[in-house]
């Protein structure tokens, strides 16, 4: 079933690929080829409104994704739907986004209706997403896009992190919904896997793309692959595509087994560390039209750097790593690592 | 690129509980005193008493089948007592060759008279056996050994000189790789491992001791050595093949990446302390690549259960887990602001010296990591 999925996916995506001049804009063919192939509502049980299947094959496909820089919000959309199914709410059509606040004011206006206001920054494709699901404390709220305005900005990668104004909004129903115990958190840890499966995909065709152009780039005679050093950068580079790899795969398999509070962290960490390296020596590699809009490397390489501190900084993931280790003291650190 | 396709493990329930067995073992170990902890102890830690005792219990073999003195109970059974063994820093330097590498070559490539002299023995944690690759002239070129052995009558006759050989002084056993034929044009071929059994009057072993004083290996020498027809392993010729797919048995393990846990367990006490600063991001760092280079020694020990040979996946492993081993002592050092001191009665200190002192062979044993990147990278550019 995977493979089946992750080869439709990676058809539409060599139909219908990211055009390196507008990286920010929306691909819609591509999300409409997406919705043919059925994957949209993946990681949502079908008796929810989705399309099934689990975190496992999410993780596949956002692979297939991130190794295509594909500019669409497949991971935002899955991870909205999925909040929402968790929350009892019906889960609307279209392009979905999530905003964390923790300021959503929420007012009753003199004819009885529910408004609610917040400003929400860099929301993940805020401009192209038909509804943003709030999530603020205790509350939750759904707001269709002609109810909030929108700022554009950008990422590294030139991904969309638009600024929406939510001023006096009428959320969706009417009305708000209390969020479940732990939702914020288990969002928070989703998004995590979602984001080092793209990782994973990004770093992948960093090294696909290095290993080609070695074997073509001539200098001194001979392709640059003909040189021990290109070819112990490019053995250290797939080393690390694998680290990246074994992280997300790690994360997610954690993820579905319980507490994976610490594995999350660790894995984030980790993933990021190889995503520098990764990027590091596929520019190296590259020379410098590596190093140049022409040239499709950096929508690898731009995207590893702005998604490694996203959702959580590195530095934040690493000293909460480090903060569980010393809770675990000496008797307990081995059994902290080895723990799911 | 096969080699990417590696799967993340949930070890079963039942790894689990063998995990707690081994743990309350160790614990009874330590606490007697039976044995300490201290780091690189699979390189270091002779002690024939605790390999029969781990023998006993089981946890030796664990790759062998029943006939043979094993218990069959397969690749992630035996990941899961290895590094409770390795994490706890318990001294297995004795029986780690024969397990590991040594015993596995018996059972694909020996006589079932050979598997049945040895395995049991090897089982019950009793027999040790050493490798003889390394040459004063052959290093990472190893098809370019130059030990010959000569038909005679009933067997072989060796002469030649092995060297760095790892516990030859004590060892009951080494496979020998030797030039059964003379060199052509196809170097691999004419290559033959014999089971030399130890001691023997014909043998010189002189010990070459290690920087840290340790006598570890050895210089071998070979003055007319009959080895019989019955100790040769597999099919004389074949010990190029046989040689390869031994070495990537050896590459994976947790032995790769945790062979200075034992100093970040020493560091988190003292860091843990009342009045401690530690730098909670460095320390961080450091155990989240631990994590993931556990997750992706456990993944190819996954493959191997499946019957898979996950070479190029292992040679990973292997480089930047060894890699790893360097940088904890770095780090450690950075972390806990003392001076490395092999005179200290405190345990930190000195394990500090004892790690950085051992650190310059994990990048080279088994190996170096710049023929492990040579491996990587053939599988790379081939794709
Ligand atoms: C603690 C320890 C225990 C050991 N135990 C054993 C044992 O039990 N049995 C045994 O047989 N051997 C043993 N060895 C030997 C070990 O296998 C060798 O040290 C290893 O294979 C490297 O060989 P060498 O030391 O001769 O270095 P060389 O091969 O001479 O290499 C020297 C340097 O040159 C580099 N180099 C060599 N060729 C290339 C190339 N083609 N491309 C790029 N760089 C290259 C190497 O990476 C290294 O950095 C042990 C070594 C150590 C340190």
């Amino acid at each position: 079933m995977i493979d089946a999925l992750t080869g439709a996916v990676a058809d539409a995506c060599a139909r219908h690929t990211t055009d390196p001049d507008t990286p920010a804009e929306l691909n819609a063919p591509l999300w409409e080829a997406l919705d043919q192939i059925g994957v949209l509502g993946l990681g949502v049980d079908e008796e929810k409104g989705g399309s099934g299947g689990g975190l496992e094959e999410l993780v596949a496909v956002l692979g297939v994704l991130g190794e295509n820089a594909a500019a669409v919000p497949f991971a935002e959309t899955g991870l909205a739907a999925w909040i929402l199914a968790e929350a009892g709410v019906q889960v609307p059509e279209g392009r979905l986004t999530v905003a964390v606040s923790d300021g959503l004011e929420v007012a009753t206006g003199t004819d009885g209706t529910v408004e609610v206001s917040a400003t929400l920054p860099r929301v993940p494709w805020g401009e192209a997403a038909e509804h943003v699901v709030v999530l603020s404390g205790t509350t939750l709220a759904v707001v269709a896009r002609d109810q909030y305005q929108v700022t554009s900005a950008q990422n590294m990668a030139g991904e969309p992190r638009d600024t929406l104004v939510l001023a006096g909004a009428r959320p969706v129903g009417g009305q708000t919904w209390p969020v479940p115990a732990g939702l914020t958190q288990a969002h928070e840890q989703r998004l995590s896997v979602l984001r080092m499966a793209q990782m994973a995909g990004a770093a992948r065709r960093a090294l696909d793309l290095s290993v080609h152009y070695a074997s073509e780039r001539q200098q001194f005679g001979r392709s640059i692959d003909r040189f021990q050093s290109v070819q112990h950068q490019l053995a250290s580079l797939a080393s690390e595509v694998l680290v990246c790899r074994t992280a997300a795969k790690s994360a997610s398999l954690a993820l579905t087994r319980g507490d994976a509070t610490f594995a999350l962290a660790a894995a984030r960490v980790a993933a990021a560390q190889a995503a520098g390296v990764v990027a590091k020596l596929a520019h190296q590699v590259h020379g410098a039209i590596g190093f140049t809009e022409e040239h499709t490397l950096r929508l690898s390489t731009t995207r590893l750097w702005a998604w490694r501190d996203e959702n959580g900084s590195v530095h934040q993931h690493a000293s909460l790593v480090g903060q569980q280790a010393l809770d675990a003291g000496p008797d307990s650190l081995w059994d902290l690592l080895v723990r799911a | 690129m096969d080699f990417m396709n590696l799967q993340a493990v949930a070890l079963p329930e039942s790894a689990e509980q063998l995990r707690r067995e081994v743990r309350a073992f160790l614990a009874e170990e330590l606490a007697s005193g039976r044995i300490q902890m201290r780091p690189d102890q699979w390189l270091a830690g002779w002690d024939e008493e605790f390999s029969k005792r781990l023998g006993a219990r089981g946890w030796i073999g664990m790759a062998f089948p029943r006939e043979y003195g094993g218990t069959e109970a397969g690749a992630l059974a035996r990941f899961v007592v290895t590094e409770e063994l390795l994490a706890a820093g318990a001294p297995v330097a004795a029986h780690w060759i024969a397990d590991r590498q040594s015993g596995q070559a018996l059972m694909k490539f020996g006589t079932e008279e050979q598997r049945q002299t040895f395995l049991p023995a090897i089982a019950r944690g009793e027999c040790y056996f050493a490798i003889g690759m390394s040459e004063p002239d052959t290093g990472s070129d190893l098809a370019s050994v130059r030990t010959r052995a000569t038909r005679v009558e009933g067997g072989w006759e060796l002469e030649g000189t092995k060297i760095w050989t790892s516990g030859a002084h004590h060892a009951h056993a080494m496979i020998a790789l030797v030039r059964t034929e003379p060199v052509t044009e196809r170097r691999h071929a004419g290559l033959s491992q014999m089971i030399v059994e130890l001691p023997d009057p014909s043998i010189e072993i002189r010990p070459i001791r290690l920087l840290t004083g340790e006598h570890h290996f050895n210089e071998v020498v070979f003055n007319r050595t009959f080895v019989p027809d019955s100790r040769v392993l597999g099919q004389p010729g074949s010990g190029w093949m046989q040689v390869t797919s031994e070495l990537g048995l050896e590459r994976s393990g947790p032995e790769r990446i945790l062979s200075t846990f034992p100093l970040l367990v020493e560091a988190v006490r003292h860091l843990s302390r009342a009045g401690a600063t530690p730098d909670r991001v460095r320390l961080g760092e450091l155990v989240s690549r631990l994590w993931v280079l556990r997750q992706m020694s456990l993944a190819v020990a996954g493959r191997i259960e499946e019957g898979e040979d996950p070479a190029v996946a292992a040679a990973i492993v292997k480089d930047l887990g060894t890699q790893f081993e360097g940088l904890l002592v770095e780090t450690t050092r950075l972390l806990v602001d003392i001076a490395p001191d092999p005179a200290s009665e405190a345990l930190l200190p000195h394990m500090l010296s004892e790690s950085l002192i051992h650190s310059p062979a994990f990048t080279l044993r088994g190996g170096t990591n710049e023929i492990l990147r040579g491996i990587i990278s053939k599988a790379v550019t081939a794709a």
